[in-house]
């Protein structure tokens, strides 16, 4: 009897793995191709001399990597992304939360705001990189008008290498802040009415009921929010390609926009791969420590 | 009472800050849009000689036909088959995926589900030259059929990662009662499993597809020609073609922000809701 009873739980758990391999043999072989491959790819392309076309591939060993460990442009693009990561966080959180607090006071009647605020997340970061190339003109943009009924004369923002960066950030802002706006607003609604209901009961006003209770309960969401910032601004492409290029000279670069650049409009593959490489290997560590950091918080 | 009268005079003030601080930034989101429509009527010289912000002489849809006749219903075209296909195909499989890791009970649920959602932090462009290589060597370079590969596959981690959480909601019971009709595992997903997972897959179906409709780096990666590209790009070669004229680049950009728009007004809370999925959990 007991024997019989094994074997029958074995055939099931056979059956079982079986079963999941099949479903999970699409997704499998599609990652395979698509990402585990490529990566591997990519690290063995980075030991060549190669300019992706032609047949002369010549092994360089770590050539690439000497080569990128003493390029000072792949640094000033590595700290370009992170000044991103800070202010992104920096500036698209706080006036994400502000700006959910408000339409999560003001309830209904704010629709319109939330409407319009939301607005700029519809649009993909190379219309909005086109649309800000323009509005930033130097003669006839937007800010130049603007300057210009206060009595400034003309600016050019993207084309000084001071200012550059700051306003392809702004841009990023402008972009990014209403979905941490919509995300606040998720979490405020998963805080239980009741709680907001007994502090009323208990004479708090709005100010304090935000700050000793709604605050707190919303540190978790605001961790994930800038994990999530962290990541997207290490990635970050589109809108800089875009608007900038990357220039003037390197006061834009970013780790991805110079992997384009070096891989696909000088040809150079095998350093292009490097960068992606090391692009790869920084991406995951800083990764790595920020969610050590921040879970190792929540447990203390 | 005078306590009172103090809090809601404070009260009062605070709201009246708060509304001048949301004007305010109100006018900072909206600016480049009124900026973009309003020009998009104008012709090449007016915008310059006349300002910025004059309302156009004539609405003036000249730019615009331009555009609609200058090839931009090939890009629309482009970007709704690989949008429908790459979709399509995704939900499928990451369905198929996240069915074995919500419901069965096998060793290595885990290691691969920790696997999958780890590929979320994988930039792009770490695949870039492999892909364009592989797409030239299998002689999908300069096709849309070249992008749907990458963009199911780097929609695959996040995808799995909502749909399983998902479907590890849907009740025990049901499974159960089906199963003693006689429903095997595979005959459950179809007609048990997936039919629940709908309200998931909708909102999957959303986030991917405002992604894949905006993604750029693949499209400008693997394609060159201009019959081949898709929407983001299209603006790319508007550009080229009218880089001095920048009434007809924000007709450009107008249109194609116009189908967005089109879809927030029909499914306002749902999109919004679905855009914000890869953050908010489950």
């Amino acid at each position: 009897m007991g024997g019989k009873e094994i074997s029958l739980e074995k055939l099931r758990q056979r059956d079982t793995r079986r079963v999941a391999a099949l479903f999970l043999a699409p997704v499998a072989i599609l990652m395979a191709i698509y990402v585990i491959y490529p990566i591997i790819d990519t690290f063995i392309t980075s030991t060549y001399q190669w300019n992706g076309i032609s047949a002369g591939k010549k092994f360089i060993g770590i050539g690439n990597w000497k080569t990128l460990l003493a390029d000072s442009s792949f640094w000033i693009a590595f700290r370009n992304n992170l000044v991103i990561m800070v202010l992104s966080i920096c500036i698209q959180i706080p006036i994400g939360l502000a700006l959910a607090t408000f339409l999560d006071f003001g309830g209904k009647k704010l629709t319109v705001f939330k409407v319009i605020w939301f607005i700029p997340l519809l649009m993909s970061s190379v219309a909005i990189g086109f649309l800000f190339t323009y509005a930033l003109a130097t003669n006839g943009g937007l800010v130049s008008t603007i300057s210009g009924w206060f009595g400034g004369g003309n600016v050019d923002l993207l084309g000084n290498p001071k200012t550059a960066l700051l306003t392809v950030i702004m841009v990023i802002c402008w972009q990014f802040t209403p979905f941490y706006m919509v995300y606040f607003m998720a979490a405020f609604t998963n805080i239980p009415y009741d709680v907001f209901e007994a502090a009323r009961i208990d004479g708090a006003t709005r100010g304090q009921y935000f700050w000793k209770i709604a605050f707190p309960l919303l540190v978790p969401s605001m961790k994930s929010a800038a994990i999530l910032s962290m990541v997207g601004s290490l990635k970050y492409f589109d809108l800089i390609y875009v608007m900038t290029g990357g220039g003037p000279g390197t006061s834009t670069e970013l780790m991805a926009t110079y992997m384009y650049k070096q891989s696909f409009s000088t040809f150079n593959m095998g350093y292009g791969s490097a960068v992606a490489g090391g692009m790869f290997i920084l991406i995951s560590m800083v990764s790595l420590i920020t969610m050590k950091l921040l879970n190792g918080k929540e447990e203390a | 009472m005078d306590q009172y009268k103090k809090n809601k005079q404070k009260s009062i003030i605070c709201w009246v800050f708060a509304f001048a601080l949301a004007i305010f930034y109100l006018i900072v989101s909206f600016m480049p849009f009124i900026f973009m429509v309003l020009n998009s009527f104008k012709e090449k010289f007016e915008m310059l000689t006349k300002g910025v912000f004059n309302l156009p002489d004539s609405l003036n849809f000249a730019n615009y036909t331009e555009v609609l006749t200058g090839g931009f219903s090939k890009y629309f075209m482009n970007s709704v088959i690989v949008l429908t296909i790459s979709l399509l195909l995704l939900l499928f499989i990451a369905a198929c995926a996240s069915y074995p890791l919500a419901r069965f009970k096998f060793k290595l649920a885990n290691p691969i589900y920790a696997g999958i959602v780890a590929c979320m932090s994988i930039p792009v462009h770490i695949t870039l030259i492999p892909v364009f290589k592989m797409s030239r060597a299998t002689g999908l370079y300069d096709s849309i059929w070249a992008l749907i590969g990458p963009y199911i596959a780097f929609a695959v981690p996040i995808s799995v990662f909502i749909l399983t959480s998902f479907m590890k909601e849907i009740p025990r019971e049901i499974e159960e009662s089906a199963e003693i009709d006689g429903c095997g595992k595979i005959q459950m997903f179809f007609s048990v499993i997936l039919p629940l997972a709908k309200p998931g897959l909708a909102t999957l179906a959303i986030y991917n597809g405002v992604n894949m409709w905006n993604e750029f780096s693949f499209a400008y990666t693997l394609t060159q020609s201009s019959e081949n590209r898709t929407l983001p790009l299209a603006i790319w070669e508007f550009q080229g073609q009218y880089s001095m004229n920048t009434p007809m680049i924000m007709a450009v950009l107008t249109l194609t922000l116009l189908p967005m728009i089109v879809m927030f007004i029909i499914f306002q809370d749902k999109l919004v809701k679905g855009m914000t999925a890869g953050a908010v959990k489950g």
